[in-house]
C-alpha cells in the first residue's frame, strides 16, 4: 500500500508543490444561476464552505439541490455567477488539473482494457511512463482489480467499471478526489462493498475526498463531515461532524448509536425539504 | 464480490475469453457470413438456368447462365481492361470522398458557424440527381477519368459527412469534461477520445459510401466515356448483347461487394470492442 507522503513523484505528477497552509478547498459566497428556455434556475445560493486537507466530506441532498453543481464548481467545470472557489490557495478559473473526478457512470473508453483506461489519465497529462505504470499497478492492487487488467469495459460488471474509473481518478495523485454519485448506478450489495473499499482506501491514503450522494447511509458511513443541502435555491441546511471511530467496520458502524442519530436527523431534513419543495 | 476478489484474486479467463470469442478469427467469420447468401445465389442461378433453357424467356431478354459465362470467357481481356478503369475511378472517388468527408465532418463538429453555413449546401448538393449534373462535368472536365471520379465523390461524400458528424458527436460528454480536467490539448482529445468513439458510425457511413462510389463511377461513364463498365453496358445495349450486359452488371456488383467487404474487415480489426461487432455469433 502506498501512503500520500512527501516522496510522491515530483516529476510532474499531481500538483507537486508543497502543501500550503490553510484549507484545501475554500468556497466563499458561491452563487450559480442557469438560464433555461423559460426561466432562471438558481442552482446554488450563498454557499460558504471550507474543506480541510485529508478530510472526507460528503454532500447529501434531494435531487435538484445543486450538490452536483457544487462539485462541478470545485472542479472548475461550471462557472460561478458570484463568489468563488480556491483550491490549495489558487482561485478556480477553469477546469482544474489537480483534481480527480469520478462520475456516476464510469465513463470509460470502450476500446481500451482496464489498465489502459487507468493509464489514459497519464497519457493525457504526459506523465512519465514508468512512474505511471507502477502507480497504475499499485492502484489496481489496492482496488481489487488484480486479474482484470486486460478485461475490456464491456467484460466488466458495473462495480468493476467504477473501480477502474476510481483508479483513473487517483492515478495522478490529485489533491482532491471529487465523486459525483459514484455508486448510484450499482446494486445495493455492490454499493455496500464499494463503500467499504472506499473507506479503506481513504483510511490508508488520507486523501481529501468530496462525495456527492443521495444515500444517507453512504454519506454518514464514509465521511468525517457531512453537509445536507436543500433545493431551490441550492443551499446548505445543516452540517454534521461525524464522530465515529477512524476505522469503521460496516455492520458495527451501522449499529452505532451516533451513526443512527445522525442518519435519522439527515433523513428528517431530507424528508422535510422533499415535501415542501416538491414540484 | 469485493471480498471474493480480495481473498482470491481469481483471474477471469473464462469471462474474458467469452467476450473475446466474438473478436477472434475475422476471416473465417467472413466465410461463415458468405455461406448463407452463396446458398441463396446458387438457388437463383438454378432458377435462372431453368427459366432460360426451357425457352420460357427469350435469350435477348434474359441470357442463359451459359451465355453469360461465355461473355466472360470469350472476352476476358476486354472485360478486365474496362473493370480496371471503373475500379480506378471508384476507388479514387471513394478515397477522396472519405478524406474530404471526414475533414468536413471534423470542421463542422468543432465550428457551429461552419456547420450552419455549409450543411444546407451539402444537403443541396446531395439531393441533385447526379445523373442530371454528370453531363455538366463532361463539359467542364472532358471525357477522361476526372468527371467520373467527381460523380463518384459527390455520391459517396454525403454518407461520410453525415456519419462522421453523428459519430464525432456520440462521445460521452462526461468523458470530454474529464479530459478537460486532464489539461490535454484539444488535438490530443480528438485523437484519443473523439476519433475512436466516432469510428463505429463512421465505418457504417464508409460502407454505404463504397457502394455508392461504384454507382457514381458508372453513372459518370454513361454520360460520356470510351472505357469502363458503364461504356461496356452502353455498347452491349446497342448491340442487344444481353449476355455481355449481364456480365458487366455482375462485375459491377462484385466490385461494390468487394469494397464493402474490405471495410467490413477493417471494422473487425478497428472496433472489435463495439457492440455491433460483439453481439454477432
Amino acid at each position: 500500500m502506498f501512503a500520500r507522503t512527501a516522496d510522491r513523484a515530483q516529476d510532474g505528477a499531481g500538483a507537486g508543490s508543497p502543501q500550503p497552509q490553510g484549507p484545501m478547498v475554500d468556497i466563499h459566497g458561491v452563487d450559480v444561476t442557469f438560464q433555461t428556455k423559460d426561466r432562471t434556475v438558481h442552482a446554488l445560493s450563498g454557499i460558504d464552505m471550507t474543506i480541510e486537507p485529508g478530510e472526507f466530506l460528503s454532500i447529501a441532498g434531494p435531487s435538484g439541490c445543486g450538490k452536483s453543481t457544487l462539485l462541478r464548481v470545485i472542479a472548475g467545470l461550471t462557472a460561478t455567477s458570484a463568489g468563488g472557489v480556491t483550491l490549495r490557495g489558487a482561485p478556480v478559473e477553469g477546469p482544474r488539473r489537480d483534481v480527480g473526478f469520478v462520475f456516476q457512470r464510469a465513463a470509460l473508453l470502450d476500446w481500451r482494457n482496464a489498465r489502459d483506461n487507468i493509464l489514459f489519465q497519464a497519457e493525457m497529462r504526459g506523465l512519465p511512463k514508468a512512474w505511471s505504470r507502477k502507480r497504475a499497478d499499485e492502484l489496481i492492487e489496492m482496488t481489487g482489480l488484480t486479474g482484470f487488467e486486460k478485461a475490456m469495459p464491456f467484460e466488466l460488471s458495473g462495480g468493476m467499471q467504477q473501480r477502474v474509473s476510481l483508479c483513473r481518478a487517483l492515478l495522478h495523485e490529485p489533491d482532491v478526489l471529487l465523486m459525483d454519485e459514484p455508486f448510484g448506478a450499482l446494486d445495493a450489495l455492490t454499493r455496500e462493498n464499494m463503500n467499504v473499499e472506499l473507506r479503506r482506501i481513504w483510511e490508508a491514503t488520507g486523501m481529501t475526498v468530496v462525495l456527492v450522494t443521495h444515500s444517507v447511509a453512504e454519506a454518514v458511513y464514509l465521511a468525517s463531515r457531512a453537509v445536507v443541502m436543500g433545493p431551490r435555491p441550492g443551499r446548505v441546511i445543516e452540517e454534521f461532524v461525524i464522530d465515529l471511530p477512524g476505522h469503521r467496520e460496516y455492520e458495527t458502524t451501522l449499529e452505532n448509536p451516533e451513526f443512527q442519530r445522525i442518519s435519522g436527523r439527515i433523513r428528517e431534513l431530507l424528508g422535510s425539504t422533499a415535501t415542501t419543495t416538491a414540484d | 464480490m469485493t471480498q471474493q476478489t480480495q481473498q482470491a484474486p481469481v483471474p477471469p479467463p473464462a469471462q474474458v475469453s467469452e467476450g473475446a470469442r466474438g473478436r477472434g478469427r475475422p476471416f473465417s467469420r467472413v466465410w461463415g457470413a458468405a455461406a448463407y447468401p452463396a446458398t441463396f445465389l446458387a438457388l437463383v442461378v438454378v432458377v435462372w438456368f431453368a427459366v432460360t433453357t426451357t425457352g420460357l424467356v427469350q435469350p435477348y431478354i434474359i441470357p442463359s447462365p451459359v451465355d453469360t459465362w461465355k461473355a466472360f470467357s470469350d472476352n476476358p481481356e476486354y472485360l478486365w481492361t474496362h473493370t480496371l478503369v471503373t475500379t480506378g475511378e471508384t476507388v479514387a472517388g471513394f478515397v477522396i470522398a472519405s478524406v474530404v468527408g471526414v475533414l468536413v465532418a471534423v470542421f463542422m463538429v468543432y465550428s457551429p458557424a461552419l456547420e450552419k453555413t455549409f450543411y444546407p449546401l451539402i444537403l443541396f448538393a446531395q439531393v441533385i440527381p447526379k445523373i442530371a449534373i454528370a453531363p455538366l462535368f463532361v463539359v467542364w472536365l472532358g471525357f477522361g477519368a476526372s468527371p467520373k471520379i467527381l460523380v463518384a465523390v459527390l455520391m459517396a461524400f454525403f454518407p461520410v459527412v453525415i456519419s462522421g458528424i453523428s459519430g464525432l458527436r456520440s462521445v460521452d460528454p462526461e468523458l470530454l469534461e474529464l479530459t478537460s480536467t486532464m489539461g490535454a490539448s484539444p488535438f490530443k482529445t480528438f485523437l484519443k477520445v473523439r476519433l475512436p468513439a466516432a469510428l463505429p458510425e463512421l465505418l457504417s457511413g464508409l460502407k454505404v459510401a463504397a457502394t455508392l462510389a461504384v454507382t457514381g463511377a458508372v453513372v459518370g461513364e454513361f454520360v460520356g466515356a470510351n472505357s469502363g463498365l458503364g461504356y461496356v453496358i452502353l455498347q452491349a445495349n446497342g448491340n442487344i448483347d444481353t449476355a455481355m450486359l449481364f456480365a458487366a452488371l455482375i462485375i459491377m456488383s462484385a466490385l461494390g461487394v468487394l469494397l464493402f467487404a474490405i471495410i467490413q474487415v477493417a471494422e473487425m480489426l478497428l472496433i472489435p470492442w463495439h457492440a455491433s461487432r460483439r453481439n454477432r455469433g
